[in-house]
């Protein structure tokens, strides 16, 4: 893969998009991606200015040079939406998920699952006699990491909110 | 502020008035009925009833490309909105402004299955620009005008209003036009001024420049039309266009290369294939045009201006994108290249011109003309001499028929060839010239037609006959679907699978029945008379003209091949087609 000449290459990006909070816009992304063929690897959507209406969505996508390119003048054709921002192109930025992990387990492993979190600084959000739940922030690789962890030890449920992400620095987006 | 109270389907009719409009193309039904109700009562806006309802999306595109403004359309819920699709998308691909205002169930029942309920928005998003479903009637004036500016302005495109029967029967505020701007939508107009400058200068410097424009340039309106034509002609350059471009620039004109693309110009494509600066405005690198692309134009600079900045680096990667009106970068362009300090090399350009010569000599067009059966070609230039110095305008079906109409006949002006290029609708070419004669009364309005393409949408021969709009049809009846049989003969051994057109009907007996003339030619020395007569009978005329079944259309650039391997018609025999040029459309 990586012999590939640079604009062969794919590569993932994280694009965040700043659309009108109206009906249906969610759709229009998401069907843009699906109609012309792109990937989504996760992809997050919020109200972020209620005032303004706007609404925040960041998609984590892949492609080679030329199809980021594409994706994002794509993005930018769709009438509602007001910016579109290649945060892995425009430089340093924050990227973080969200986790909730259900673990059952009794013992040896549950005292296991609970010295792990710790190290994780994930915390506990309920807990039974047989279960726990964990809440764990981070980047998408820790969260990859401690679910991993977690499978020996009795995971039995995921639920992730996908990437929300800022770029660093005093500018907005 | 002008602030009113109207019920939701008088908000329509006052909107369409407020943005000029004077026709809607259309068809009744129960989701509808308020506004043919408020329709009925006025005398401002007049209704073109159509046969079916993508009829009357292509006979909006019609009127919308022949004159530059929106197009109207309004059909019912359910049927009238999904048998609208095709047009929408039609009118999507070839960046055609159509407003199509579709009825809706009552917003109660939105999602219950209801009688004639379709998910339109649903269905229309990805084959509009943008679309809008009305739930209040206090945002119907502010989302109709948003609808013609946004399928106005920009890239122009089909914009669907979905409007529920509840809605159309409220009553609510209408506000006027002034009153409403887009919170979000602003397309970019003005070029760069540095890429301008950059690109002035490559122009200047070219050796072997081309000049590859597109239909860009005509919808960007008529100063964009003027200021190509004097750019070009202040360079000196050769200029080629794109199906949707013919008539941007003269064809007669000398510099005027012809058409480019899979059935264009052997001297087009040349020039396309050896330039050293490509100039392309208002085109978009579509795969009709490239060719196989790691062969397209490899030793050229490449310079694309287009209102669109998804066009540019799509196919091809160019040098210099400039976003932007292909009017006002065009002006910028001849304005940047005319401070250019260097002497423009006369010798290249004269060699470039003798290489251009050399090709044109090649007479791509040339065909046999034994003259025992009547070639299309011929007839085509039977129609070319015999309607020369009148107001005429073309539209087409899709096929040869199609590329014939485009390499033979003249396309002196912008807006006066409508033919659907992007998507190749078969059953576009009626409805459009019904569209194109509503704005234009008094003009000669010729649809190119085939057999097979003429079917898909004849009943639009009762609307021209309804509404005294006195189309010519021109059929050339080669009995086959001629463009598939083609491909069968050059891709699979002429096994002509599904490709004959069997059972067809007497073409004249059916214009009779419909009330309108026929008239056929079977033999070459009856095409005159034909011509002459179809374009002196009174009203609609459909004129048959049986040619030849056999006849291909060349040049051609086989798909997956290079525009240097392009073939003539007189070594057709050496179409090879390579494997994954079998998989290509
Ligand atoms: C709606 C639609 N269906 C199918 C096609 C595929 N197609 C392209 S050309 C063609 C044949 C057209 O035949 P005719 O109208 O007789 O024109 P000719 O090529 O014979 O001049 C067909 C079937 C199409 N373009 N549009
Ligand atoms: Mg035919």
């Amino acid at each position: 893969m990586n012999d590939l000449p640079i604009e062969k290459r794919a590569r993932s990006h994280t694009i965040s998009v700043l659309v009108d909070n109206e009906a249906g816009v969610l759709a229009r992304v998401i069907g843009l991606f699906s109609g012309r063929g792109y990937n989504i690897e996760s992809l997050t959507v919020a109200e972020v200015d209620p005032e303004n209406e706007l609404s925040r969505i960041t998609v984590l996508t892949s492609g080679t040079p030329q199809v980021i390119e594409q994706i994002k003048a794509q993005l930018g054709r769709l009438v509602p939406v007001h910016k579109v921002a290649d945060l892995t192109v425009a430089g340093r930025h924050v990227s973080r998920e969200l986790a909730l992990l259900k673990v059952t387990s009794e013992g040896e492993p549950r005292v296991e699952s609970l010295r792990i979190a710790d190290i994780f600084r994930a915390r506990v959000v309920d807990s039974t006699n047989t279960s726990f739940v964990f809440e764990l922030t981070g980047a998408t690789d820790k969260i990859n990491a401690f679910v991993e962890l977690m499978k020996p030890l009795g995971l039995i449920e995921v639920s992730r909110t996908g990437v929300a992400a800022i770029s660093r620095g005093p500018d907005p987006l | 502020m002008s602030e009113e109270t109207l019920s939701g389907a008088e908000i329509i009719i006052r909107a369409l008035v407020d943005q000029g409009v004077d026709v809607v193309f259309g068809y009744p039904g129960g989701a509808v009925l308020p506004i043919y109700d408020a329709l009925f009562q006025q005398n401002s806006v007049r209704h073109i009833l159509v046969r079916h309802e993508q009829g009357a999306v292509h006979a909006a595109e019609g009127y919308a490309r022949s004159t530059g403004k929106v197009g109207v359309v309004l059909v019912t819920s359910g049927p009238g909105a999904t048998n609208a699709v095709t047009g929408l998308t039609d009118a999507l691909m070839d960046s055609v402004p159509v407003v199509c205002l579709t009825g809706q169930v009552a917003t109660h029942m939105i999602g219950n299955d209801a009688f004639q309920e379709a998910d339109t928005i649903g269905i229309t998003r990805p084959c509009t620009k943008h679309n809008y479903l009305v739930k209040d009637v206090n945002d119907l004036a502010r989302v109709m005008h948003e609808a013609f500016y946004v399928s106005r302005t920009g890239r122009p495109g089909p914009v669907v209003v979905d409007l529920p029967k509840d809605v159309q029967l409220a009553t609510g505020n209408y506000i006027g036009r002034e009153d409403v701007k887009h919170r979000t939508y602003a397309p970019q107009n003005v070029g760069d001024s540095g890429l301008i400058e950059e690109a002035a200068e490559l122009i200047a410097n070219a050796k072997r420049p081309v000049f590859y424009t597109g239909g860009g340039v005509i919808n960007s309106g008529d100063r964009a039309t003027e200021a190509l034509r004097s750019f070009v002609r202040a360079t000196g350059y050769p200029i080629t266009s794109t199906l949707m471009g013919l008539g941007a620039y003269p064809a007669s004109d000398k510099q005027f290369l012809g058409m480019l693309g899979m059935h264009g110009m052997y001297e087009a494509n040349l020039a396309m294939a050896h330039c050293d600066v490509m100039i392309a405005i208002g085109s978009r690198f579509d795969d009709r045009v490239t060719g196989r692309l790691d062969a397209f134009s490899p030793g050229s600079k490449k310079i694309h201006v287009d209102i669109d900045p998804s066009s540019i680096n799509k196919n091809v990667i160019v040098d210099i994108g400039i976003v932007g009106d292909c009017g006002l970068v065009t002006e910028a362009l001849m304005a940047a290249w005319k401070k250019q300090k260097g002497k423009p090399d006369k010798d290249a350009h004269g060699k470039w011109w003798a290489d251009i010569e050399k090709w044109r000599a090649r007479d791509c067009l040339a065909y046999e003309n034994p003259g025992d059966v009547i070639k299309p070609q011929y007839a085509l230039e039977r129609l070319r001499e015999l309607t020369c110095g009148k107001d005429l305008y073309v539209t087409t079906e899709v096929g040869q028929h199609q590329m014939w109409a485009a390499q033979f006949l003249p396309f002196e002006d912008p807006k006066h060839w409508m033919t659907s290029g992007g998507l190749g609708t078969m059953g576009y070419g009626l409805p459009a010239a019904i569209g194109v004669q509503m704005a234009h009364p008094d003009a000669l309005v010729i649809d190119v037609a085939g057999e097979a393409s003429i079917l898909m949408n004849i009943q639009e021969l009762s609307t021209a006959v309804q509404h005294r709009l006195p189309v010519k049809i021109l059929i050339l009846n080669n009995q086959y679907m001629g463009m598939v049989r083609q491909w069968q003969e050059l891709l699979h051994d002429a096994r002509y699978s599904e490709s004959y057109m069997d059972a067809l009907p007497d073409f004249v007996k059916l214009a009779e029945a419909f009330g309108a003339t026929g008239l056929r030619a079977e033999r070459p020395d009856q095409v005159d008379d034909v011509i002459k007569a179809m374009i002196e009978t009174d009203g609609v005329v459909v004129a048959e003209i049986a040619v030849d079944p056999k006849e291909n259309c060349y040049p051609m650039i086989p798909s997956g091949a290079a525009h240097t391997e392009m073939i003539l018609g007189s070594d057709s025999t050496s179409a090879k087609v390579s494997d994954s040029g079998l998989a290509l459309v």
